[in-house]
């Protein structure tokens, strides 16, 4: 994976299995101190300590249910190349927290790609989980919580021609604030 | 700059897609299942999704749900989709690019046409 958007969808598709409710996904770039945060957070399963080390660690697993990936151990590896960490936390029946820093003007450091597209697609494809996105550079925020839209549109389905044209358009809007500071 | 819409909009869109709807004639509900876990992300499965979301957006077709799964236990056939259409079983396809994934909408999904050459028999 080449991207971090990409590894964002992948983390997020664990929240996913994991049953969660709400899934909350925040990128932060804090160029004073050149470092980038990612997380995702979710109110799913969880895990104890013992699986959260296990997930992080693609050599340890026993593999019998095969609940363990190889896409933790990567985004870890990606972030230790770059100055940076990947932490866990998480507790049985409430929920999981995973964080990953990088430095942010590392040379190693993937770029975040299309940011857009993992949110668009995680939104309209798992429309029984509600979504809240954070986008922060600096002192800039983007925000974006899919519940009142679902509100609104009641049984119309998320992957409706208008509904994705809509959806489309407000979360590249938001992303597309900040790309001068992002160049 | 572009324009950040309103709830506004939603409330139209969400009245001419209720009128569409009345004007259809279900042939039962379509569902497109896209899997997503990381064997299908990593070998592409964001592009099929992006050009499954394109093609519905830019041919109106209305009456599909997309959804996505985890690994479904074929990591060297991703990515993978899965097509479901009423009552009728569930065909999965693999190696499913941006333009097989337009093919397969444009003929399996409008035309009813399985398309032989990237079925996947279980």
């Amino acid at each position: 994976m080449r991207e971090l958007s990409l590894h964002l969808l992948d983390i997020a598709e664990n929240s996913i299995a994991a049953q969660a409710i709400t899934v909350e996904i925040a990128i932060r770039e804090d160029n004073r101190k050149d470092r980038l945060y990612l997380s995702v957070c979710d109110d799913g399963k969880g895990m104890d300590y013992e699986m959260a080390a296990q997930v992080i660690d693609p050599f340890v697993t026993t593999r019998t249910t095969r609940k363990v990936g190889l896409g933790i151990p990567l985004l870890k590896a990606a972030s230790e190349a770059c100055n940076g960490f990947l932490e866990i936390h998480s507790t049985p029946g409430i929920g999981t927290r995973l964080e990953v820093e990088f430095q942010n003007s590392h040379i190693d450091r993937m770029p975040l790609g299309d940011i857009a597209s993992t949110i668009l697609h995680l939104v309209i494809a798992n429309p029984q989980i509600h979504f809240i996105f954070r986008h922060q550079v600096d002192e800039n925020e983007f925000f974006f919580d899919d519940e009142p839209i679902k509100r609104e549109l009641a049984d119309i389905p998320l992957s409706d021609p208008l509904v994705i044209s809509y959806l489309r358009d407000e979360i590249e809007a938001g992303i597309e604030t900040f790309q001068p500071a992002m160049a | 700059m572009p324009v950040i819409k309103t709830l506004d909009d939603l409330k139209k869109i969400r009245e001419e897609a209720l009128e569409k709807r009345k004007v259809k004639t279900a042939s039962g509900q379509i569902e497109v299942i896209v899997g997503m876990g990381t064997c299908g992300i990593a070998a592409g499965a964001r592009d099929t999704m992006k050009a499954i979301l394109e093609t519905i957006q830019n041919d109106n077709l209305s009456g599909i749900i997309v959804k996505q799964t985890g690994c479904v236990g074929l990591c060297e056939k991703e990515p993978i989709v899965q097509i479901v259409i009423g009552e009728q079983p569930k065909i999965t396809y693999g190696k499913v690019t941006g333009d097989i994934a337009r093919q397969i909408l444009k003929e399996h999904v409008v035309d009813g046409k399985v398309v032989q050459t990237h079925l996947i028999t279980l």
